[in-house]
């Protein structure tokens, strides 16, 4: 009877990482639905990038009271694994603060003060966070996207992290062997004195309950992180290595489209020819985007990545002159799209089924997609390197070349285009006009 | 004014150092053409052996791309890069932005591979050539503000040959909040020159013409002909067009230099 702990913790531990795993192939499954797009060039550039704006946070500060919290939040969650994995080894073997007779009384009580130190940071942080999120009058916190589970997602995550933080501290509180070696505890030697009045007995199951909760808190916290915007914590790595890294002007020139153009402008080639023998039946490609599957995978990685901040539309010039679009809104739709694709993938054995809706139209409508200036503003602020624009942007495309459906302006620009070479109703032969006048 | 032509190049056996690419708006646009033919004078000054295609030169194809024509965008690279390799193009300036990307970024992969260059690094290459000089009395004190295009700033990242341009002319330089990598579109791009906006509750080029008068300006520095219409119309719009001016800032250094 006396291993029972140690078995219900195993027992945990493996329900609780293995229910991570399972939820982390679902999400890879998800993000290979997009179609492929090659990102293994230029790898010391990538690290790089990963580097400074993932692990070091450079982006973040550019806002920097928010960055300076952030990283007060980030680094607490790093560091703190370390005592996660003297919690880990514990449970699973009995022990009690392993490390301290491992790394010796004085390096565990710079560890555990630090430890200390930072929980209570943290807390601090994450009080502001909230107040920030539910009482100041920060406009990004309070837009139209930012109703129901976006909202309760963000409170949720910063209660989470309360919780585990206090129950840290409440832990090596009434950890009483811990208190009196004094080594250690700057934070909860202030606390301790809260359980004066307690008998022994009650502060042993106190810190037993602290301790065996904060474990359980910290596997359902991991496995909160596949249903909540908090993944970025994640995703943030491999989004950040795999983000385009060429001119944010630069848009890709669609292959299928060179091929067709090419086949159009050679004066050689028969349209009516037939394929050639032992040639593939290919389905033709379709131009553009209307559906999550065809999006790329990193803008698919993408959508799993927004962690929902808003610094992309409180920067962009449609959403601050009260348009219609906010890039936000663009990557948590093509989640909230994918996330629907991969409930049915799954609920149809393996197999999508036609289910009447898409991207466009059901979550995005083409006046959001319209409004866009293609701008940059919105990838330039994401703090993870998000591109939103290449989404608008591959939607666009499919409202133009496979709907016909530009407003008709455009199809007036376009028709001028074609027809004279400029975007305006003049005549090509009067181009030079500008070089007479004076 | 002496505007050579490829064709004209070519007839008498000259390759020109530069090809100025006119763009769209730079030939039609009446405000725009202004903007040309200021590049122009500086051009001249410099004795920079130069020609444009006339009317061999077609839209760029960037509206069409950004508006989401794929199609028609690789029509008219395919259509210009064949004119531009025929002529063995090497070196390309433009006054536009938009025409600078597409140029510089799209066309490379279909077959267009050039030197390209805002016209401010151009003139920005020509003073560190010593080719150039800015006389630095003429604005001498003027309060100017410049407003960054989307597609030279955040697109290709250049910041600071216009800038740099600017400082040159004596004035007094002040920036917008929203400045370098952080600017505000004027609204124009991404085809939206060529539509009605979608509803809001501002134009976006009314609240970039805010931004800027925040900073008290006498003159509105641009370097893209659509920031310089969206910006004009900004200033009517706020019935500001006594006291501040919208000028390209090869206008500046034209009027400057008494061209």
């Amino acid at each position: 009877m006396q291993y029972l702990p140690n078995i219900i913790f195993a027992i945990a531990l493996l329900l609780g990482i293995g229910f991570f795993v399972m939820n982390i192939h679902k999400l890879s499954r998800n993000i290979k639905l997009g179609k492929d797009v090659d990102r293994t060039d230029r790898k010391p550039e990538r690290l790089k990038n990963m580097i400074k704006i993932a692990l070091g946070q450079s982006k973040m500060v550019k806002r920097p009271f928010s960055g300076f919290l952030h990283i007060v939040v980030y680094v607490g969650f790093i560091i703190i694994n370390i005592e996660v994995l003297e919690i880990i080894i514990d449970g699973l073997f009995g022990t009690h603060r392993i490390f301290q007779g491992v790394l010796g009384n004085g390096f565990y009580a710079f560890l555990i003060g630090t430890f200390e130190i930072l929980a209570a940071l943290v807390f601090v942080a994450v009080v502001i966070f909230w107040l920030r999120r539910n009482v100041s009058n920060i406009k990004r916190f309070f837009s139209k996207e930012m109703k129901g589970w976006p909202k309760n997602d963000g409170n949720n995550i910063l209660y989470f992290e309360m919780v585990l933080m206090t129950l840290f501290l409440v832990m090596n509180a009434t950890d009483t062997a811990f208190q009196q070696a004094g080594i250690g505890n700057p934070i909860s030697q202030f606390i301790a004195p809260l359980f004066d009045g307690f008998s022994a007995e009650t502060i042993h199951t106190i810190e037993r309950s602290a301790w065996w909760i904060h474990i359980l808190g910290i596997l359902v916290f991991l496995n909160y992180l596949y249903y909540s915007k908090h993944l970025h914590i994640l995703l943030a790595f491999p989004n950040t290595y795999l983000a385009n890294l060429n001119p944010k002007g630069q848009f890709n020139n669609l292959e299928s489209v060179t091929n067709e153009v090419k086949l159009m402008m050679d004066p050689d080639a028969d349209p009516y020819a037939a394929p050639a023998e032992g040639a593939e039946e290919t389905v033709p490609e379709k131009f553009g985007a209307s559906d999550v599957t065809d999006l790329n995978w990193v803008q698919l990685l993408n959508s799993y990545t927004c962690t929902e901040c808003g610094r992309c539309t409180s920067s962009c010039p449609a959403n601050l002159t009260g348009k219609e679009l906010s890039p936000r809104k663009i990557m948590m739709d093509t989640r909230d799209r994918l996330e629907e694709v991969g409930r049915n993938i799954d609920a149809n054995g393996g197999t999508f089924v036609d289910d009447g809706k898409q991207l466009l139209n059901d979550y995005i409508k083409p006046e959001e997609l319209w409004a866009c200036t293609s701008c940059n503003a919105c990838v330039e602020e994401c703090p993870v390197n998000i591109d939103p624009l290449s989404i608008i942007m591959d939607m666009r495309r499919y409202l133009v070349m496979e709907e016909s459906a530009a407003p008709q302006e455009l199809n007036m620009m376009m028709t001028n285009i074609e027809n004279n070479g400029a975007p305006w109703q003049y005549n090509q032969q009067d181009r030079l006009n500008w070089a007479k006048e004076d | 004014m002496t505007v050579p032509t490829m064709a004209e190049m070519m007839a008498q056996g000259k390759q020109p150092e530069v090809l100025f690419w006119v763009g769209a708006a730079g030939s039609y646009d009446d405000r725009a053409k202004k903007i040309s033919r200021a590049f122009v004078k500086i051009l001249h000054q410099a004795n920079v052996d130069f020609a444009v295609l006339g009317t061999e030169e077609s839209s760029t194809g960037d509206a069409a791309k950004r508006s989401g024509n794929e199609f028609l965008f690789q029509m008219q690279a395919m259509m210009n890069i064949e004119v531009l390799n025929g002529y063995e193009v090497k070196k390309i300036v433009t006054c536009d932005p938009h025409s600078f990307n597409t140029l510089k970024n799209e066309y490379p992969s279909l077959g267009g591979k050039y030197e390209v260059f805002h016209h401010t690094q151009f003139i920005q290459n020509l003073i560190s050539e010593g080719r150039l000089k800015i006389d630095d009395t003429t604005l001498k004190g003027k309060r100017v503000t410049f407003h960054d295009p989307c597609y030279l700033g955040r697109a290709n990242e250049v910041y600071e040959s216009p800038r740099n341009l600017i400082k040159r002319l004596g004035v007094n330089l002040t920036e917008m909040k929203r400045n370098k990598s952080t600017a505000l579109c004027c609204g124009a791009g991404g085809a939206q020159m060529f539509k009605e906006p979608e509803k809001g509750d501002k134009d976006i080029n009314v609240l970039r013409t805010e931004d800027a008068l925040e900073t008290k300006p006498q003159i509105i520095a641009t370097g893209c002909p659509y920031c310089n219409t969206m910006m004009t119309d900004g200033i009517k719009f706020k019935e500001k067009e006594a006291e501040v001016l919208v000028k390209d800032i090869a206008e500046l250094i034209a009027e400057a230099n008494n061209l």
